[in-house]
């Protein structure tokens, strides 16, 4: 599994000392040719674009003429923008609703097919094959899952006698019925949970039994704690993607009712691609870019009390 | 876990105290439940899927009566035909098998050459640009598409099926942290013998690592192989002219046409699907190998 701990070059090749022979020194040559096309593309595609971004955002450029400079223009108009407020908080509500409940659904569905039943690789491909498939296919699948009159959603749900809303145009459902369409995709941290509860040494177990520990008691004191470095990386991958997913919205509601779908990739899409904005558009991907950073950093302060790492010594 | 002495002794006793039959009928009970529930929850997940196909076998009407039918009344197979000839799909499915297997190619090369440079060759500056590596995978889209796309339109490539290609001949974190896990699975000494009998670097490339990671270069072909076939972003922003579309923007395009004509949209929908599902099926082991390797659930 890989944990960030995990993530460390102590099973590599030791780095050498400085001084260093022919031989190695013919290593490194080779390691940096090796690397060669990465290093262009990270340039290219990743430093030079991020560096790039952050000059642009303080200039005002429609791509049509050359752009001029503004200075910090972009931000203030930026703070006085309600739709930004809008978009930053559609996305943080949706990031911690569809990560939220999808480690509860995901962690469900791994506990259930961990209980060593007859069948698990029908039942793992049953729930991992949503996962799997994305994109448009299944943003148009979902239109017609969510529709208010001929949707299946509502269709079994009149089966109870409730009268379904309105998911996709009611402005206070739309978040919600967003939410829920993702928690299909659950299976794919599912797999990785999965994969962790079978890791977790069953002596731990056999000696929880021992000391009187029912599965209550099993549940929070062992797998918690010992799944927690796998649940803490998924919070965090997790939480990027979904900030970051807009394609889905864009076909789905394109921002509506009301800007109630309105996300903040999708935002920015908006602003440099049909506005030609690209200044604005830099300044609101680069303030993007600062709150993941925090929410990322804030994440791993938190971790020192809920994340244990198997090694260290209890406090 | 610090229960105390006395504790301890009390909540085994009563353990003890339960008769062997309860615990043989608990556990049964357990056994039932989990079933019970993973069957619900299969239905669930499968709905959707199921839903999909019924639609797509119905008529016009039967896709707008009220309350709508599970079950399609007709069974009209032609929607399949005759939604995928409403507009060019098979110029569509050209372009997205040409980007697909450019980008599959493009990343096996590109992406097993780094890793390997990563995983077993030695090198000052090696964690710090490990390190910038990863640090790629946290970077949202969104800070990187208006300069790409500034790049792309400098070198006069919007418009072009190339910025969809390109950037998988330069390496994926994703990719190559993958196959950089797998390759230091591959013990180095047998690279030191090797050397030992004058292999080069590179020889040594091809013909230990790459023969020995045959399963995790599957895995990273399958990967691309479904991550850019429902790319829908980038053709989004890049392609304009409607016989560079691929099929993901077609259907996008044959949504905005036809949003009222939900059967053919399913119809079309599950023609794009299929060669996803068809890998999956075919792979599955690989995916599921591919997710714990990494601990990421591909995209």
């Amino acid at each position: 599994m890989a944990v960030p701990q995990q993530i460390d070059h102590t099973t590599a090749r030791p780095i050498g000392k400085p001084k260093l022979g022919k031989l190695a020194r013919r290593e490194e040559r080779e390691f940096y040719l090796f690397i060669s096309l990465w290093i262009i593309g990270f340039i290219a595609f990743d430093a030079g674009p991020i560096l790039a971004s952050l000059v642009i955002s303080f200039t005002n450029w429609s791509m049509m003429t050359p752009p001029s400079w503004t200075g910090l223009q972009n931000y203030q108009r930026l703070i006085a923008d309600p739709l930004f407020y809008t978009a930053m908080w559609n996305s943080l509500y949706f990031g911690v609703g569809s990560v939220g409940l999808g480690l509860i659904v995901s962690f469900l569905l791994a506990l259930l097919l961990n209980q060593k039943v007859l069948g698990i690789s029908v039942f793992r491909t049953i729930f991992y094959l949503p996962s799997v498939v994305s994109g448009i296919a299944v943003a148009i699948l979902w239109i017609m899952i969510l529709h208010q009159d001929f949707g299946l959603i509502n269709t079994v749900l009149s089966w109870f006698g409730i009268k379904g809303p309105g998911w996709l145009v009611q402005p206070q459902w739309a978040k919600p019925a967003l939410i829920l369409m993702s928690l299909w995709g659950a299976g794919g941290s599912m797999v990785i949970y999965l994969a962790g509860l079978q890791s977790v040494p069953q002596h731990l177990y056999e000696a929880a039994s021992i000391d009187g520990a029912g599965p209550w008691m099993k549940f929070w004191n062992v797998t918690v704690p010992m799944m927690s470095p796998v649940i803490f990386y998924n919070l965090i991958v997790g939480f990027i993607a979904s900030l970051q997913g807009f394609v889905l919205v864009l076909i789905m509601t394109n921002g509506g009712p009301a800007n109630a779908t309105l996300m903040f990739g999708l935002y920015i899409y908006r602003v440099a691609f049909q506005f030609f904005q690209m200044g604005y558009a830099s300044a609101l991907a680069w303030i993007l870019l600062v709150v993941i950073m925090i929410i990322t950093a804030l994440q791993f302060l938190g971790a020192k009390y809920w994340v244990f790492y198997e090694g260290e010594t209890a406090r | 876990m610090s229960a105390n002495l006395q504790q301890r002794t009390i909540t085994t006793a009563q353990a003890r105290r339960q008769p062997l039959f309860g615990m043989r009928n608990q556990r049964l009970a357990q056994r039932i439940i989990v079933y019970a529930l993973l069957l619900a929850l299969s239905v669930l997940f499968i709905l959707p899927f199921m839903w999909m196909v019924s639609t797509s076998l119905k008529n016009s009407e039967d896709v707008f009566t009220y309350p709508p039918s599970f079950f399609p009344t007709t069974f009209l197979w032609q929607n399949y035909p005759r939604g995928w000839t409403i507009l060019p799909f098979n110029t569509f499915l050209v372009n997205s098998l040409v980007v697909t297997f450019a980008n599959v190619v493009g990343n096996l090369i590109s992406c097993s050459l780094v890793a390997f440079g990563f995983a077993h060759l030695r090198a000052r500056g090696r964690g710090i640009l490990f390190l910038a590596l990863l640090a790629t995978l946290m970077i949202p889209r969104e800070v990187t598409i208006v300069p790409r796309f500034l790049l792309f339109s400098q070198m006069g490539l919007v418009n072009t099926l190339w910025p969809l290609i390109l950037p998988a001949w330069f390496g994926y974190a994703f990719f190559i942290f993958l196959l950089r896990q797998f390759f230091m699975t591959i013990p180095t000494e047998l690279d030191d013998a090797a050397r030992i009998d004058g292999a080069s670097s590179l020889r040594i490339f091809f013909e230990i690592i790459l023969p020995l990671s045959k399963p995790a270069l599957a895995t990273v072909a399958i990967f691309a192989f479904i991550g850019n076939w429902s790319n829908l972003l980038d053709p989004l922003i890049y392609i304009r002219s409607q016989d560079l579309y691929t099929l993901a923007l077609g259907l996008n395009l044959f949504r905005g046409q036809n949003f009222t004509q939900f059967n053919l949209l399913m119809a079309v929908s599950i023609i794009t699907l299929i060669p996803v599902l068809t890998v999956f099926f075919l792979s599955q082991r690989l995916f599921v190998q591919g997710v714990t390797l990494t601990g990421m659930g591909g995209r």
